[in-house]
């Protein structure tokens, strides 16, 4: 049986940032879904955080600025604590990044340049042009190749091997061969991702369903607020690929029928650069109310700052817009509708990344400290996952130091192995009349219009009640391909499940929390209630459903504040 | 309201190499919506008619490469391209060309990821490390904005000529990674990174054919960078470096 000290579960940037720190002492090894280049970090546009006031107006940022705006923009549900824990890793971080040859784009004086960004007080986003992600993503990807590490790729992990407490292992089903295979480990870290496409109109890869926080969650590890979910306000209207926030950084407008620029009713003073859950929220309320456009979109104009800045900023943008819905930003407008985005919830971890399984980790979007609260910044998540997979892999290190039983659990593994072979074969054997595909597409469409910008407590009823549904046709559906070699109907029928329960967790959270705050708006109870609800939502697994339960806030230094921007 | 769809055959070859002798080719007949993208259409495929086709797929934005294939007979991204773009029916699909074929549309990309790893693929800079960034002009950092593009998605090795009788050819992607830190005004190792693509199977190796710069999704210009290859290798053989 394969064992490494160390196993890295998924090559994103938090994946990829986490093995980079750990090869260098133990040995570690990477599984993957995809290999690490096509990790969804890769499609990250507009940049990453850090208040090293490079632009001249941001001179006056400080670590105690971009904390407290963070901790604002979450709406005050972030941990006070773990956000200048990571607004303080933030500056280091990035010089990291650049040392290991991120082409980060450049100020006159030659230092990483910044833009402004929703949400925050000065322009602190570090940039690449509008790809920022994808060369993160390369660089961190060049490092791995810099220092050996071992990368199984095309490995789907199905579960962890937990015994008496401790992590032993992984088992993960070969993509290309249909084997499922065990893997010894004294630690295992996840930086497997978020769980957009548990949604219709996501903005994310077709590989973010969450496959990592419903294992951890199944496992017995709480899902921490996972009801927060990030809807950003510009996709591009048809296919919801994302529209960055750079564009609107680089002073992009958004217009409603009438022409107006409508932010000024919402956020007078922020305009275009409010936070996501508000900027989302106004956009869909001019819809709602008749100011789109036919199909339910507002326009994104770019006109006015010109052909130069927009080929050198934003060159990304215009080929997305002019290939996927034939408009050149140059002459026109850009049709926009905000779509599902990021997960605020996830993995219930600590400052370390380490969660109630010893040796086992999670960092990134599969992850929640909390940092974001209740709503996340723009530039704050490829921060988090750069900060907390470095972070988590240095206390793997630690702990790593302490540990005195290494590769233990082989017989557990072998039988975890076994459950997941005959589950796989209890799936095929079915000859039942669901399409899977319809299931999933039931599943997401309930979620972005009952479960979406906008709640109330009887849609999210009725959502609760078709998931269910779908969960009792999930028993009687049919994969058609039942060979083993490259079978994707099976992967994506397995994966589903996961998806069904996670769309479970959001909603019933969801529903219980009676109160507006960031993300999460309910228009039956439009206020923060911060007496009863200034807590973490904790949803831990029962065969009977999730059950919700609720801890601690950290609010040690600022005391919450109605939010206006 | 429905929206209005039209029936479009997809050609899409076929093969699984533990039991089928030899590729074959397999119609599908889906209902195309307007903007449908040759991706979406083969999920048409697998959610409703035909679960046991494989193909690879991630971001659906052009970004990962994970989907290059043979598309009415050039190379593309199935992600980006429209089932309206291509005009001739039926719509012909099959894997990248000269790869080894895993199973229907997906190839082994091994090779191509290995010969990336042997040129070193990563910055030297100089150690130890300042304390800040290590500064970059704006001009410098220009160079650099063309070969980063680069998603890794294998369409110029695969429509390579050379690279098809020449397995250990280094090939157009990974010269052009290579490239990218030659030119980095932040590395250290540009002795070394010359000398590793100046052999046989390195820059010389290229004919100017252009077939890589053809299909290349982000307009990459590879022959243009193994050009400047072979320049500063002659310029360095002659002393002018
Ligand atoms: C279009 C877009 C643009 C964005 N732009 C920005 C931005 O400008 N700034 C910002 O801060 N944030 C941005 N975000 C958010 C940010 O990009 C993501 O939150 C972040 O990249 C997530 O990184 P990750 O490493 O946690 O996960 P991912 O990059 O999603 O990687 C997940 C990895 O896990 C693997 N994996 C998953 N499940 C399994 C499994 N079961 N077994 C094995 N492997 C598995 C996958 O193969 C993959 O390698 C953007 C997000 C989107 C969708």
């Amino acid at each position: 049986m394969k064992y490494h000290e160390v196993i890295v579960v998924g090559a994103g940037l938090a994946g990829l940032r986490a093995a980079v720190e750990t090869a260098t002492d133990l040995d570690t090894a990477i599984l993957t879904q995809v290999p690490p280049v096509r990790s969804h970090s890769g499609a990250a546009q507009g940049g990453v955080n850090a208040p090293m006031g490079n632009n001249p107006a941001g001179k006056d940022d400080s670590v105690e600025k971009h904390s407290y705006d963070t901790i604002k923009g979450s709406d005050f549900l972030a941990d006070q604590d773990s956000v200048e824990l990571m607004i303080g890793e933030a500056t280091p971080c990035i010089y990291e990044m650049e040392h290991w040859g991120c082409p980060f784009s450049r100020t006159p004086e030659g230092k990483i340049a910044q833009r402004p960004f929703g949400g925050a007080g000065f322009p602190r986003t570090c940039f690449a042009s509008d790809k920022t992600g994808l060369y993160m993503l390369h660089t961190l990807w060049e490092r791995s190749v810099a220092l050996n590490v071992k990368t199984y790729e095309e490995r789907f992990v199905t579960d962890i091997v937990v015994e008496n407490g401790n992590v032993v292992g992984v088992i993960a089903l070969n993509i290309v061969t249909g084997d499922f295979e065990p893997y010894m480990a004294d630690t295992v870290i996840f930086g497997t991702g978020g769980p957009g496409q548990v949604y219709g109109r996501s903005t994310n890869a077709l590989i973010s369903t969450g496959s990592g926080a419903y294992i951890a969650y199944k496992r017995g590890v709480p899902l921490k607020d996972m009801e927060f979910i990030q809807f950003h306000p510009t996709s591009l209207f048809g296919t919801n690929i994302l529209m960055t926030e750079g564009a609107r950084g680089e002073g992009g407008y958004l217009i409603n029928n009438l022409g107006e620029r409508f932010m000024s009713k919402y956020a007078p003073k922020a305009m275009e650069l409010g936070p996501r859950d508000i900027v989302s929220r106004s956009i869909q309320t001019e819809i709602n109310e008749g100011r789109g456009f036919e199909g339910g979109y507002v326009h994104l104009d770019l006109r006015h700052l010109g052909r130069e800045k927009i080929l050198d900023r934003l060159p990304g943008i215009r080929d997305i817009a002019i290939n996927f819905a034939g408009v050149d930003p140059i002459d026109k407008p850009i049709p926009i509708q905000p779509g599902q985005h990021y997960a605020m919830g996830g993995i219930s971890t600590d400052k370390n990344g380490a969660t109630n399984i010893k040796g086992f980790y999670a960092a990134g979007e599969c992850a929640c400290v909390s940092v974001h609260g209740a709503n996340r910044l723009g530039g704050n998540s490829l921060l988090d996952t750069v900060v907390f997979g470095k972070l988590s892999g240095k206390h793997v290190k630690e702990f790593m130091k302490t540990k005195k039983d290494r590769r233990q659990g082989e017989g557990m593994i072998m039988k975890t192995l076994e459950e997941q072979e005959k589950n796989r074969e209890n799936l095929l054997i079915k000859s039942g009349t669901e399409n899977h595909a319809a299931i999933r597409d039931e599943m997401k469409q309930t979620m972005i219009e009952k479960v979406g910008i906008f709640r109330t407590g009887a849609q999210m009823k009725e959502a609760l009640d078709k998931i269910l549904e779908l969960k009792k046709r999930y028993e009687s559906i049919r994969v058609m391909y039942k060979g083993r070699k490259y079978n994707m109907d099976y992967l994506r029928a397995y994966e589903l499940w996961g998806m069904l329960e996670l769309a479970h967790v959001i909603t019933l959270g969801a529903i219980k929390r009676e109160e507006s705050r960031g993300s999460h708006s309910r228009t039956d109870f439009p206020k923060r209630d911060d007496a009863k609800f200034l807590r973490h939502t904790m949803a831990t697994w029962t065969p009977d459903g999730p059950k919700i339960g609720y801890s601690d806030v950290n609010v040690y230094k600022y005391p919450p504040v109605e939010r206006k921007y | 309201m429905a929206i209005a769809t039209t029936p479009v055959t997809l050609k899409i070859q076929r093969f699984n190499p533990d039991t089928d002798k030899e590729p074959y080719w397999r119609e599908y007949t889906i209902q195309a919506k307007p903007g449908m993208t040759v991706l979406e259409a083969l999920f048409e495929v697998l959610n409703k008619y035909d679960g046991t086709l494989s193909f690879r797929f991630c971001c659906r934005g052009a970004i990962c490469g994970a989907c290059s294939m043979m598309i009415g007979g050039k190379i593309r991204l199935a992600c980006e391209t429209q089932v309206s773009a291509i005009k001739k029916r039926p719509l012909m699909i099959s894997p990248m060309p000269h790869k080894k074929v895993i199973k229907d549309l997906v190839v082994d990309m091994d090779p191509f990821f290995e010969q990336m790893r042997s040129i070193k693929p990563y910055l030297v800079a100089k150690e130890p490390f300042p304390e800040k960034e290590i500064y970059q002009s704006e001009k410098d950092r220009a160079k650099l904005t063309e070969p980063i593009d680069c998603i890794l998605c294998g369409s110029c090795s695969s429509a390579c000529t050379v690279a098809w009788w020449d397995p250990n050819y280094i090939g157009p992607a990974s010269l052009t990674k290579a490239y990218r830190f030659v030119v980095d005004s932040r590395d250290t190792i540009r002795d070394e990174r010359l000398d590793m693509v100046d052999s046989e199977d390195g820059v010389w190796r290229c004919h100017t054919i252009f077939n890589c710069v053809d299909v290349c999704p982000k307009k990459i210009n590879q022959t243009d960078a193994i050009q400047y290859l072979k320049r500063q290798l002659v310029k360095r053989k002659i002393g002018l470096l």
